[in-house]
């Protein structure tokens, strides 16, 4: 009997093996193509160049930085993508007295924001061939205007400002880096990158704190193609439509939080505050949370995020968390919780009710205390439902095995199997022929 | 006996079955395209399949603007120092990922000092995870002209509890950026590259049950839609732009459906084998001499 009911086991899966096995077993992946759709709004990039008289300097290849940042402008005013609106700011082009208080106001569009067709690419061109290196370094004041150029429209254009500069900035005391960070703070989708012309150390650290400011990059150039190579990146880059976040401002406490559903949000929080977000999650969905808290100043050593998932009464679902030590600019943790079709669960209130989810998140950034705190650390939250939470009754695969071990338990199984089989039989003929 | 009769029937029948199976099996294992799944797509389009280079030649910088590049493609990019770079790529259940990146260094003229660089990797919910084997981190010297880099992730299983952070079929983030160097060299140009190859772990870490979705971000937005506004979402879910990420990102021949593993030719050759020595014990129990029923 053994030996049969084993037969008849191996047959089905014997069957089970083979129609699996017509099965695709492939597993190649490849990117399906990005839904990165071309509808989105244009995104808008202002080119700020540093005029100072600085620019004169001959190191760039020979050439003089301006004659470098010249030909860079004109190989990206051909090579931008007709979708992005450039414009051109310059800073230090016109007022060549003394008065700091003066030149510190010197910054004018030259070419205002705008799609570009192909005269007003030449128009552009024309407007940067005039400019000759003059006055002062006012990074600061420059930023604040190139972002007020960049305003209006959509909210979720993506707005880039590329500066670049030979030198830092003369206007002390408006720290051109607490205006990147203030400009990040509004929540305008804007990111500054910097690009720094044979750059000394104080320049260096300024530009690249500007640029982590508003996470944007660092570049430092010493050679002429480098710049336009840099420029045509990073115009390039804010061509490629990405999917803007929607502000949101978590409450001190899941009951005064706000509702969020599927989607990208970001908020703001500061050293060591917590925040805390209400997601309605149905019965047989799964809520998928994931949190980044970038580090956008000068932060300690080691730090690290956490995200906990709790009920409205403040038990533990489950956390996400994360710790990291040395140069990051985020650090992230996701979380992942399941909520039981109603009918496998007896809870007899909550059928069918979605039930209410209190996301908390938390960091453990900390700064010297030079560091500004004001505004606080940018954080990223994705919130996604999806349809049937995952499910398992075993840990193995169909309840089925593999391996050597296997193979010899059966084997030696069905060995014995067969042996009091033919036991039985033997003693059933004996049986038999006796009678 | 009708029994045996019909018991020797069986057996062979089994037997032929079993042979037939192993045959196809071993096929089945030969050309497994786990193991070069992207040599198939590329020697369509004429790429090579050591070194696709037709890989995207940018990089994000950003978890949101990470590029997605297939394995096999050589991903590159021009970057600065000091730069967080960004790609993604899809792995499915029973793939074990490695991810390597190659750094061309700045000249070593213009380098002040030594550099650190690290590869990390996250998965779909932006948790790091793990490498099994691999130089994650590298310093490399003053005059070292490149860094190489790599990180073997853990074999991707179908299904973990909420609380592991066990490697799902997803999307994984990679994540590129020297973390320690010598002020003076941020911002230098480098080119940076990577490339993924999977290994295919088979059966052996198959795990009942499967994930709902993969662990691509954006699954949630369609269902969301789906449910139409009411959902209890007040803020924001419904605004456009979150509705881009709602096509999902998906492997070429989809998601593995979770009803394949090689446990299924284990456990079949179990049986037969179980089978075979069961005749043998049953002929050994029975003896020779065969009773005339």
């Amino acid at each position: 009997m053994i030996t049969r009911k084993r037969l008849a086991a191996g047959a089905c899966t014997l069957l089970a093996a083979l129609t699996a096995g017509l099965l695709p077993a492939a597993t190649g992946t490849a990117f399906a193509d990005d839904p990165r759709g071309g509808d989105g709004p244009a995104p808008k990039v202002e080119l700020v160049l540093d005029v100072s008289g600085s620019m004169r300097a001959r190191d760039m290849d020979g050439g003089s930085r301006m004659a470098a940042a010249k030909q860079a402008f004109n190989e990206v005013l051909d090579a931008t993508p007709d979708e992005v609106e450039l414009g051109i700011r310059t800073l230090g082009a016109n007022y060549r007295g003394d008065d700091r208080k003066e030149g510190c106001k010197d910054t004018a569009q030259l070419y205002p924001v705008g799609v570009l067709s192909k005269s007003a690419r030449t128009e552009a061109k024309t407007a940067v061939a005039t400019l000759a290196p003059t006055g002062w370094t006012p990074i600061g004041p420059a930023l604040l205007k190139a972002a007020d150029d960049l305003e209006g429209g959509d909210e979720a254009t993506s707005r880039r400002i590329v500066l670049i500069t030979d030198g830092e900035d003369t206007c002390a005391p408006l720290d051109p880096c607490e205006v990147a960070r203030d400009i990040a703070a509004k929540g305008i989708n804007l990111t500054i990158d910097t690009l720094g012309l044979v750059p000394d150390a104080k320049t260096r650290d300024q530009l690249s704190c500007i640029a982590d400011a508003t996470g944007g990059t660092y570049s430092s150039i010493r050679h002429k193609d480098e710049l336009s190579d840099r420029v045509n990146q990073l115009v390039d880059r804010a061509a490629e439509p990405v999917i803007t976040p929607v502000a949101v401002e978590g409450a001190d406490q899941c009951a005064k939080a706000p509702k969020i559903g599927s989607g990208l949000y970001t908020d703001r929080e500061k050293f060591g505050e917590h925040r805390w977000y209400q997601v309605d999650v149905k019965p047989g969905q799964e809520l998928r949370a994931s949190v980044s808290v970038a580090a956008d100043r000068q932060v300690d050593n080691d730090y690290g995020v956490l995200l906990r998932a709790t009920t409205v009464h403040g038990r533990e679902i489950v956390r996400g968390e994360s710790a990291g030590s040395g140069r990051t600019d985020v650090i992230s943790a996701g979380l992942r919780y399941p909520k039981a079709d109603s009918e496998d669960t007896d809870d007899a209130d909550g059928a069918g009710e979605p039930e209410t989810v209190c996301l908390r998140v938390s960091n453990s950034f900390s700064a010297p205390a030079s560091v500004k705190r004001e505004p606080g650390l940018p954080v990223e939250l994705t919130i996604d439902l999806v349809d049937g939470p995952s499910d398992a009754s075993d840990v193995a695969f169909f309840g089925l095995g593999r391996g050597w071990w296997l193979l010899g338990a059966l084997a030696v199984a069905g060995f014995l199997g067969g042996v009091l089989w033919g036991w039985l039989a033997r003693w059933r003929g004996a049986v038999t022929r006796s009678n | 006996m009708g029994i045996t009769k019909a018991l020797r029937v069986g057996v062979s029948a089994a037997l032929l079955a079993g042979t037939a199976l192993f045959g196809a099996a071993g096929t089945a294992w030969a050309d497994d395209p786990s193991s070069s799944p992207s040599a198939d797509g590329d020697s369509g389009d004429g790429g090579s399949d050591s070194n696709g280079g037709d890989g995207p030649t940018e990089a994000g910088t950003s978890f949101r603007t990470a590029v997605g590049f297939e394995p096999g493609q050589r991903a590159t990019a021009a970057a600065s120092t000091g730069e967080y770079l960004y790609w993604k790529f899809l792995a499915d259940t029973g793939q074990r990922p490695t991810v390597k990146a190659t750094v061309k260094l700045p000249e070593p003229s213009a380098r002040k000092g030594t550099q650190t660089w690290q590869v990390d990797v996250y998965d779909g919910l932006r948790r790091r995870q793990a490498c099994m084997y691999g130089a994650q981190t590298r310093k490399a010297a003053q005059n070292a002209e490149s860094v190489s880099l790599s990180c073997t992730l853990r074999p991707v299983r179908a299904w973990s509890e909420q609380w592991s952070d066990d490697p799902l079929p997803g999307t994984y983030y990679v994540r590129l950026t020297v973390t320690g160097l010598k002020a003076t060299d941020l911002g230098l140009p480098v080119q940076a590259e990577v490339e993924t190859t999977f290994k295919d772990v088979g059966g052996s870490h198959a795990v009942d049950g499967s994930l709902a979705a993969p662990l691509v971000a954006g699954n949630g937005d369609a269902a969301d839609a789906d449910s139409g506004p009411g959902s209890g979402s007040d803020s924001g879910s419904g605004n456009s732009s979150a509705r881009q990420a709602a096509a999902a990102a998906e492997p070429e021949d989809g998601w593995a459906s979770g009803w394949w593993s090689d446990r299924w030719l284990w456990t079949a050759a179990g049986g037969f084998v179980a089978a075979l020595t069961g005749v043998g014990g049953y002929c050994l129990a029975r003896g020779p001499g065969r009773p005339r029923a």
